[in-house]
C-alpha cells in the first residue's frame, strides 16, 4: 500500500479521487453512448442518417454543467494548496542544499546529514537552495513537491504523520546523474529524534571528524567533486582520485589521444577546463571551476589530492 | 455545391496533379514545386520519416526501462535518445503534422481555391522545416555530442551543459520559422479565396480548425524564436538572460517558454479536432451537431490556451498568487474541449454509422484524448499537481492527449484522405487489424504510467526504483505491440500505393469540396471555380 505518511496526503488523494470519480463518470457516459449509437444506428440498418442540426437548451447545458463542475475541481486543489504554503510557525527549520547530484539537510544546531532526519508530527519548513542547476525535492509519501532553483530561496513544509523512511527523489532534470539523485526522509518518533539531534557524536559535519584535516579535502567536498570521483579507486563519473598523481593517463586532446602524467598543472587545467584533456574512456561532462575556485583554493585541493595514494 | 457535373466531359484532358508536366522533372519536380497538393506530399515524406526515427528512438527508451539499473544503454545517452525523441516528435511531427500535411492539400480545395494565397512562402516553409530537422539531427554528430536538456531546454542545465546544443536549438528556430508562414499563408488564404458562396459559416470545420490555429502560429510562435534565439546567446557570449549567476533568472526562460509552448499544444490538437469534425460526420452519414459550437470553441480555446501557460510551473517557486490564478484560469480550457466531446457524440446520434477504420480511428481518438483531458483536469487543480508534476503521470497525460489525440487524428486523417491524395483503396482489414493493434498497445504501453506516477515514479528517470518495475515491464510490453500496429499500417498504406484499386471521386460519400474532384485532384483543383450554395454537411436524406 502506498503510505499517506503526511498531514497533506489525504486531502491530496481526496482532490485526486474526487476529480478522477467526477471524471470517470462522465467517460463512461461518453463511451457508453458511442458504443449504444455504434450499435443502434449501424448502417446496415440504417442506410441514412437524420438531418440534426443541434440544439440549443443541450449546448447551454453541457456548457454550464462542466463550468460548474470544474469549478469545483479548482476550489478543492486550492483549498488543499493553501495549506501547503502556509507554514506554521512553530515549524522546525532544515536547510536543504541541492547540487548535481546530492543532497545536503543542515539542521538549526549546525548538524548535517545526507539523509533528512525529521520528529513526527511536528511541522518541518524547508529552505531550499541550488548550488547549480534547477532541482526539485519530491517525497511521493508526503505529497509533496517544490523545484530548488539557484539563486532562488524556495521553501515548502510538511507534518509527517507517520514513522518510517520514506524515497525522496530530485524531479527536475539535472543531468547525468538526476536518477541517482535520490535520498531517504526518515521519521523519527521525538524521543529518538531528541536523542540523535543532541547527541555530540551524530550528524557531525564530515570534516570535523578529522583532526586538523587538510582545508583542502573540505573544499573538494564543498565543491561537490566527490559526487562524480571517489577516492577508494572506483570510477563513477570521473575518474577516481585515488593515486591520482604521479599516474601516468591516458588522455583525449581533441581527437589526439596522448600518455600524460598528471602533475600539478593537469590537475590545475582540470578544473579550469575540464574537457581539454580528458581521461579516455570518459565524457566530458564536468562543468568549469573557472568562475568558482579561487587561486588560494585550488593549491589547498591540489595539495590534498596530492596526499590520495 | 455540386459542379463538377456541369463540366462538359473531355473539354480538358483529366489529369491529376501528380502526371503534372511542370518547369522540372524528377525529383526537382517536387522540391521545387509550389503546388499546395505537391508540398503536402513532401511535408507527408519527411514527416513519416522523422516520426518513423522518433518512434524508434521511444522503443528504445521503453527497452531501456525495462529493468532498473543498465539494460541497453549509458545514462548519457538515454539522456540524448529522450531529449531527441521529443523535440523531433514534437517539432517535426506533432505540431506540423495535421496542417501542413493534410492542410497544405486540403484546406485550398475545400474553400473552392486553386491554391494557397503565397505558393512560393509555402514552398519556402517547407524547405526551412527540412532545413530545421537536418540540422537537429545533425547537432547529434557534432562536437559536444547530441543535446540531453529534454525538449524543454529549461535554464541554466541548457547553459551550462556541454552537449551542441546551440545548433539543436537553432534547427527548432527554422522550424518555428516555418510554422509562423504556414499560419500566415493559411489565415491570408481563408480571408482571400473562398470560393463564392463559401461564407464563414458553410466552411468545413477542418478549415476553421486551421483558421484558429493559423492565429496561435502567427501569434503564439515569435516567442519561443526569441526564447531560442536568447539560449544561443547566452550560450555563446554569457550575457545573462537566464544564467542566475549572471543576474539571469532561469524562470524567464520557464515562463517564455510555455508563452508559446502552451498556445502550441493547442496548435497540435486544434487541426486534429478539426479532421475529426470531418470523419464523423461522414462515417454517420449526416450533418454535424451543432456547426457553430464547434467552430466557435476552436476560436475559444484558441483564445484561452493563451492565458494558462504557468500551469506548467505549479512547482516553480512562483508566486502562490500566480499558481492560482493559472489554475483558476486552466480549467476553463476544459469547457470549450467538452462541448467539442458532446457535439461530436451527438452527431452519431440518429446517424447511418459506418465502422470503417478512418471512423474507428476518430471514436478511439475521442476515447483516448477524454482520457487525455479528464486526466489534465487532475494535473489543472493545484494540490494534485504538487504531488504529480515531473512523475509519470504527467508523461502518460501528454501522450494521451499528444498521440492519442493528434496522432490518431493525424491516422485518422490519413486513412480518410488516402484515396483522395494518392487515388488508390488501402485493404480494409488490414487497415482494421493494424488500428486494433495500435489501439491496444497504446493502451498498454501508457495506461501503466498514470499508476507509476501517482506512486511517485519522476520523469525523465534513466533509473529507478525496484517497487516501479512491474508498471514499467508492462509498458515496455506496450511499446512492442503499439510498433507493431504501426508497422502494419504503414505495409497496409504502402502495399495500397503499389497496388491498390484505383480510387473513386468520392469513395465515402462525403459532401465537402475535396470529394466532388477526381482522386487525385487535377493540378488547379477545379477546372472552374466552384459556387457554393449550402453548408458543409448536407447529406442525402430519406425521402419521408
Amino acid at each position: 500500500m502506498f503510505p499517506r505518511a503526511s498531514s497533506f496526503a489525504n486531502q491530496v488523494d481526496g482532490v485526486f479521487w474526487y476529480i478522477v470519480g467526477v471524471s470517470l463518470f462522465f467517460f463512461v457516459g461518453i463511451v457508453a453512448f458511442m458504443i449504444y449509437c455504434a450499435i443502434k444506428y449501424n448502417r446496415k440498418k440504417r442506410p441514412f442518417g437524420s438531418h440534426i442540426e443541434g440544439n440549443v437548451p443541450l449546448e447551454i447545458i453541457w456548457t454550464l454543467v462542466p463550468t460548474l463542475v470544474v469549478l469545483t475541481m479548482f476550489y478543492y486543489g486550492w483549498v488543499g494548496f493553501k495549506d501547503e504554503r502556509t507554514v506554521p510557525k512553530d515549524a522546525m527549520v532544515v536547510d536543504v542544499t541541492a547540487s548535481m547530484w546530492s543532497w545536503l539537510f543542515e539542521y538549526q544546531n549546525g548538524k548535517q546529514s545526507e539523509i533528512l532526519f525529521v520528529p513526527v508530527g511536528k511541522p518541518v519548513r524547508l529552505n531550499m537552495y541550488s548550488q547549480d542547476v534547477i532541482h526539485s525535492f519530491f517525497v511521493p509519501a508526503f505529497r509533496i513537491k517544490e523545484d530548488i532553483v539557484p539563486e532562488m530561496s524556495n521553501y515548502m513544509w510538511f507534518k509527517a504523520t507517520e514513522t518510517g523512511v520514506f524515497d525522496v527523489f530530485c524531479a527536475e532534470y539535472c543531468g547525468l546523474r538526476h536518477s541517482k539523485m535520490l535520498s531517504k526522509v526518515i521519521v523519527l518518533s521525538q524521543e529518538d529524534f531528541d536523542s540523535l539531534y543532541h547527541n555530540p557524536k551524530a550528524l557531525k559535519p564530515e570534516e570535523e571528524e578529522e583532526e586538523g584535516p587538510p582545508p583542502g579535502k573540505a573544499l573538494t567536498k564543498v565543491h561537490w567533486c566527490f559526487s562524480c570521483h571517489t577516492t577508494d579507486g572506483s570510477t563513477l563519473v570521473g575518474p577516481s582520485f585515488k593515486g591520482i598523481f604521479g599516474a601516468k593517463r591516458k588522455v583525449m586532446t581533441g581527437d589526439q589521444e596522448r600518455e600524460i602524467t598528471v602533475d600539478d598543472g593537469y590537475l590545475r587545467k582540470s578544473m579550469l577546463e575540464p574537457n581539454a584533456d580528458i581521461v579516455k574512456g570518459t565524457k566530458p561532462l564536468m562543468p568549469s571551476y573557472k568562475t568558482v575556485i579561487t587561486e588560494q583554493e585550488m593549491d589547498h585541493m591540489v595539495d590534498y589530492l596530492k596526499t590520495l595514494k | 455545391m455540386g459542379m463538377t457535373d456541369t463540366v462538359p466531359a473531355g473539354a480538358h484532358p483529366e489529369i491529376s496533379f501528380y502526371e503534372e508536366k511542370g518547369r522540372y522533372g524528377g525529383i526537382f519536380s517536387w522540391i521545387f514545386s509550389t503546388n499546395h497538393k505537391r508540398i503536402g506530399i513532401l511535408y507527408f515524406v519527411t514527416m513519416m520519416t522523422f516520426f518513423a526515427v522518433a518512434a524508434v528512438l521511444g522503443v528504445l527508451i521503453r527497452l531501456e526501462l525495462i529493468a532498473p539499473g543498465k539494460t541497453i544503454m549509458e545514462a548519457q545517452t538515454y539522456n540524448a535518445i529522450y531529449t531527441l525523441h521529443g523535440v523531433l516528435m514534437i517539432f517535426l511531427f506533432v505540431i506540423p503534422g495535421l496542417p501542413a500535411v493534410f492542410g497544405n492539400f486540403f484546406l485550398p480545395i475545400q474553400i473552392g481555391a486553386k491554391d494557397v494565397s503565397f505558393p512560393a512562402i509555402n514552398l519556402l516553409s517547407w524547405w526551412l522545416f527540412l532545413a530545421g530537422g537536418i540540422l537537429a539531427v545533425v547537432s547529434l554528430f557534432t562536437k559536444g555530442g547530441p543535446i540531453d536538456t529534454g525538449w524543454t531546454f529549461y535554464a541554466p542545465y541548457s547553459i551550462r551543459t556541454e552537449t551542441n546544443v546551440s545548433l539543436a536549438v537553432f534547427g527548432v528556430f527554422l522550424i518555428g520559422l516555418s510554422s509562423i508562414l504556414t499560419g500566415l499563408n493559411f489565415l491570408t488564404t481563408i480571408h482571400r479565396l473562398r470560393a463564392p458562396g463559401m461564407t464563414w459559416f458553410r466552411m468545413p470545420l477542418f478549415v476553421w480548425s486551421l483558421y484558429a490555429t493559423g492565429w496561435i502560429q502567427v501569434l503564439a510562435t515569435p516567442i519561443i524564436g526569441i526564447t531560442l534565439l536568447l539560449i544561443i546567446f547566452e550560450r555563446f557570449l554569457g550575457i545573462g538572460f537566464f544564467d542566475p549567476t549572471k543576474g539571469g533568472d532561469p524562470l524567464l526562460l520557464q515562463h517564455m517558454f510555455w508563452i508559446y509552448s502552451h498556445p502550441a499544444v493547442y496548435i497540435m490538437i486544434l487541426p486534429g479536432m478539426g479532421a475529426i469534425s470531418e470523419i464523423i460526420p461522414v462515417f454517420s452519414r449526416r450533418t454535424i451537431f451543432g456547426y457553430k459550437a464547434i467552430a466557435m470553441s476552436s476560436l475559444g480555446i484558441a483564445i484561452l490556451g493563451y492565458f494558462v501557460w504557468g500551469h506548467h510551473m505549479f512547482t516553480s517557486g512562483m508566486s502562490v498568487t500566480a499558481r492560482v490564478v493559472f489554475s483558476f484560469l486552466t480549467f476553463f480550457v476544459a469547457i470549450p474541449t467538452a462541448i467539442k466531446v458532446f457535439n461530436w457524440i451527438s452527431t452519431l446520434y440518429k446517424g447511418s454509422i459506418d465502422l470503417a477504420s478512418p471512423m474507428l480511428y476518430a471514436l478511439s481518438f475521442i476515447f483516448l484524448f477524454s482520457i487525455g483531458g479528464l486526466t489534465g483536469l487532475v494535473l489543472g487543480a493545484l494540490a494534485a499537481d504538487v504531488h504529480l508534476q515531473d512523475t509519470y503521470f504527467v508523461v502518460g497525460h501528454f501522450h494521451y492527449v499528444m498521440f492519442g489525440g493528434t496522432g490518431f487524428a493525424f491516422f485518422g486523417a490519413l486513412h480518410h484522405w488516402f484515396p483522395k491524395m494518392f487515388g488508390k483503396m488501402f485493404d480494409e482489414r488490414a487497415a482494421k487489424l493494424a488500428w486494433g493493434t495500435l489501439f491496444v498497445g497504446f493502451m498498454v504501453l501508457y495506461f501503466p504510467m498514470f499508476a507509476l506516477g501517482w506512486h511517485g515514479m519522476p520523469r525523465r528517470y534513466y533509473d529507478y526504483l525496484p517497487q516501479f518495475q512491474s508498471d514499467h515491464v508492462i509498458s515496455t510490453v506496450g511499446s512492442w505491440i503499439l510498433i507493431l500496429g504501426l508497422a502494419l499500417m504503414a505495409i497496409n498504406l504502402l502495399a495500397a500505393l503499389w497496388k491498390g484499386k484505383k480510387a473513386e471521386a468520392n469513395p465515402w460519400g462525403g459532401t465537402t469540396l475535396e470529394w466532388q474532384i477526381p482522386s487525385p485532384p487535377p493540378p488547379e483543383n477545379f477546372e472552374e471555380i466552384p459556387r457554393v450554395d449550402r453548408g458543409p454537411y448536407e447529406f442525402a436524406r430519406e425521402t419521408v
